[in-house]
């Protein structure tokens, strides 16, 4: 039982840290333009797809260093001359914006790749086991992608409180006219940190494309959980982010691994039932089953609850 | 009032003679998709046009009602309900207003982004549920019935698509007449100003919860009718038909039409299904145009197709539409080339060694002169396009010019 449970929290740490570097940026970005990018998700898989290709040329390496910058720069050029025109019309026009942009870019994606999955691979030095535990493996690569998300938090942490550039940022977000008055070009900064946020997103897209596999449908597997972390989170809270991807990672991590259900609740309470009944699937229910339901299920009651999210002070 | 009148009496005769027009299986094909979708975008409109709550997850009164509409023809089949079909789209329209009260009742609180989250949640809950309850939803499979058993209405079994097609328009005309009926109610109205100003409109009284509460209930009546329709038009329903994919299409048709107007989500719906049973018939990439399309409409047309005819308003008023009608003209030829230079670019390198039959020329994506050729034009009628863009504008200001 307990080898289930620590290999059941080591994936949901994974899972939960994968999910936090797409919603950091998503996070940043929100509390930036006041507007959650749909559209989010798909550069997260523009990543994995730019470092297929790329370490295809160059190696592993070299596609983590190049694809996540490539799809920055996509970013800022979708922020410059997209999301910035729509602006005018309002934060609906916005998220139907992002909203579009999110299927074209999988018809994009389908169009340069194809539709077959990609063979992307982790590279061989991580080609070993980092530990083992009760005779199974966690593999090494899991190890390096939990460095990175740490890394990222950590650094996205320093820049934006510690250093000027960060301290520009904030003000930006909280004052923009104020910070504009002062001399700095907030339309400018707004662009860069778009970039960011989409390159942020690239690079979980480089390190989860060998595990989660790199084909067409990954955006749409990861990009309304990933919605669903920064709203349950708080809208525009980094810390909330990290908690809510953590949570959300780690619960259905262990709805997975158990083998509890309702026939097991049932015959606790001591009912039986009948197995012809219409209502028979509902009287078989187990958690395995309902595990991809639960964050949707969260989110509901969240909203319904407690509408600003777990850390957020702001309701639009 | 009269004009009004004539206007839909003009709908409905539109709607008895185009089946005498567009005679083809595909043509009536075509039609019956049209009256299942323009319902549906219809009622979409009450929503985010209308009402201003963006939502994600429209497709659950959709497919909820068409599912039960399916289950509702088994039970004619097996003879446990009896009556006649042309009564299921009323049976879906039940269901998806059931749905809305049940989810409208702590989703309406607020609208905007949270309203957005929890469509989004919900119908990704309902979706991810359908996989599970097998009994009701049929897994992935989904279910099927057979709209022949029921007794016959005024001896018309709808063995054949043009008698589902009455059927479909005379809902449809229904449909149509009751939800703008409904923009002219003061609950249509107040929904216009909890839209535009929630402070305000709560302020003079009005709980705008339940102002939103009225018009989500509308909307997910009326989805479940057009969910009904398509039970009887398809006689299956799956899945697909309430998840993100279709929730996301009614969003498309609506938006692409014009969210403003409410002929703007017929407009889309017409637009939409064309495209979706016409040019996939060429295109494998038809979805490559439509992403495109959108992202288009959404940046240059914000309020769509309608609200680019409404532009001319002003024009027509003023008796200049005239002066425009050459300039556009002059406008629209190179643009016209424009557009289809960047079509064949992007088929051609879709096209593989195959090469590509374009406009009736033989394109090879080898031969460098294939290439040269719709650059040349790209480059050509774009250069056109900038040298005719000014005589367009002048004559825009001269159209909407105060009248002197």
């Amino acid at each position: 039982m307990s080898e289930v449970f620590i290999f059941a929290t080591l994936n949901g740490l994974v899972t939960g840290l994968l999910l936090f570097m797409l919603a950091s940026g998503l996070t940043l970005i929100f509390s930036m333009m006041g507007v959650l990018n749909f559209a989010h998700a798909s550069f997260y898989m523009l990543g994995a797809y730019f470092a297929y290709t790329i370490s295809g040329v160059i190696g592993f390496w070299g596609g983590l260093l190049f694809a996540p910058l490539i799809v920055g720069a996509i970013g800022a050029i979708v922020e410059r001359y997209g999301l910035r025109r729509v602006h005018a019309s309002g934060h609906v026009a916005e998220l139907v914006f992002t909203f579009g942009l999110a299927f074209l870019i999988e018809e994009l994606v389908q169009f340069f790749w194809g539709r077959d999955t990609k063979n992307y691979q982790s590279p061989e030095i991580f080609d070993f086991a980092l530990f083992s535990l009760f005779g199974q493996e966690f593999s090494a690569y899991r190890g390096f992608m939990i460095f990175i998300a740490i890394a990222i938090f950590a650094g996205l942490y320093v820049v934006l409180t510690r250093s000027r550039v960060g301290i520009i940022i904030q003000a930006a977000i909280s004052h923009p006219n104020t910070v504009a008055n002062l001399g700095h070009n907030v339309p400018f900064i707004f662009m860069c940190v778009f970039g960011t946020g989409t390159a942020l997103a690239g690079i979980a897209g480089v390190i989860a494309g060998p595990v989660l596999t790199t084909f067409p449908g990954m955006a749409t597997v990861l990009g309304s959980i990933v919605f669903i972390i920064v709203v349950i989170g708080g809208l525009g809270s980094l810390p909330g982010a990290l908690i809510a991807s953590l949570l959300v990672g780690l619960l259905q991590s262990y709805a997975i691994a158990s083998d509890v259900g309702m026939p097991e609740l049932l015959t606790l309470l001591g009912i039986s039932f009948d197995r012809n009944h219409p209502l028979n699937d509902l009287w078989t229910l187990n958690l395995p089953q309902i595990a991809p339901v639960l964050p949707y299920l969260l989110l509901v009651l969240v909203l319904i609850f407690k509408p600003t999210g777990l850390m957020g002070n702001r309701e639009e | 009032m009269k004009k009004h009148l004539l206007l839909w009496a003009a709908f409905a005769a539109t709607l008895i003679i185009l089946p005498s027009i567009f005679d083809s299986v595909l043509g009536i094909s075509i039609l019956n998709q049209m009256t299942i979708w323009i319902i549906f975008a219809l009622s979409y409109n009450m929503l985010l046009g209308q009402g201003g709550m963006l939502s994600f997850g429209h497709a659950v009164y959709f497919g909820l009602g068409g599912f039960m509409s399916v289950h509702a023809l088994n039970l004619i089949a097996d003879e446990i309900f009896v009556f006649s079909i042309t009564l299921i789209p009323l049976i879906g329209g039940a269901v998806g207003l059931l749905a809305a009260i049940f989810i409208g009742s702590f989703s309406t609180r607020k609208a905007g982004t949270v309203f957005a989250m929890i469509s989004l949640g919900i119908g990704e809950l309902i979706v991810a549920s359908s996989l599970i309850f097998v009994d009701f939803f049929g897994g992935e499979a989904g279910v099927s019935g057979d709209r022949t058993y029921g007794p016959p209405f005024f001896g018309v079994e709808f063995l054949q698509d043009s008698e589902v097609y009455y059927l479909g328009a005379f809902w449809l005309f229904v449909a149509t007449l009751l939800m703008y009926l409904f923009t002219q109610t003061p609950a249509g109205r107040m929904a216009n100003a909890v839209r535009d100003n929630p402070e305000r409109a709560e302020f003079i009284g009005y709980s705008t919860r339940r102002v939103r509460f009225i018009s989500f209930c509308a909307a997910g009546l009326f989805a479940g009718v057009a969910g009904g329709l398509f039970a009887i038009n398809y006689e299956f329903i799956t899945e697909e038909n309430l998840n993100a994919l279709t929730s996301g299409r009614v969003l498309l048709m609506a938006y692409i039409g014009g969210l403003g107007f409410f002929i703007g989500p017929i407009i889309g719906a017409i637009i939409l299904t064309l495209m979706n049973s016409l040019l996939s018939n060429y295109t494998e990439l038809w979805m490559l145009y439509l992403g495109i399309m959108f992202l288009f409409t959404v940046i240059f047309l914000p309020r769509g197709f309608a609200g680019f005819i409404m532009m001319h308003r002003l024009a027509w008023q003023n008796g200049r539409l005239k002066l425009l009608a050459l300039p556009y003209c002059l406008t629209a030829i190179p643009a016209a080339a424009f557009v289809t230079a960047l079509v064949g670019l992007i088929e051609l390198s879709h096209a593989g060694d195959e090469g590509l039959h374009f406009f009736g020329i033989a394109l090879s994506s080898n031969s460098i002169v294939s290439w040269l050729l719709l650059f040349a034009l790209a480059a050509a009628s774009a250069f056109g396009v900038k040298l005719t863009r000014a005589r367009l504008a002048t004559a825009w200001q001269a159209a909407n010019g105060a009248s002197n």
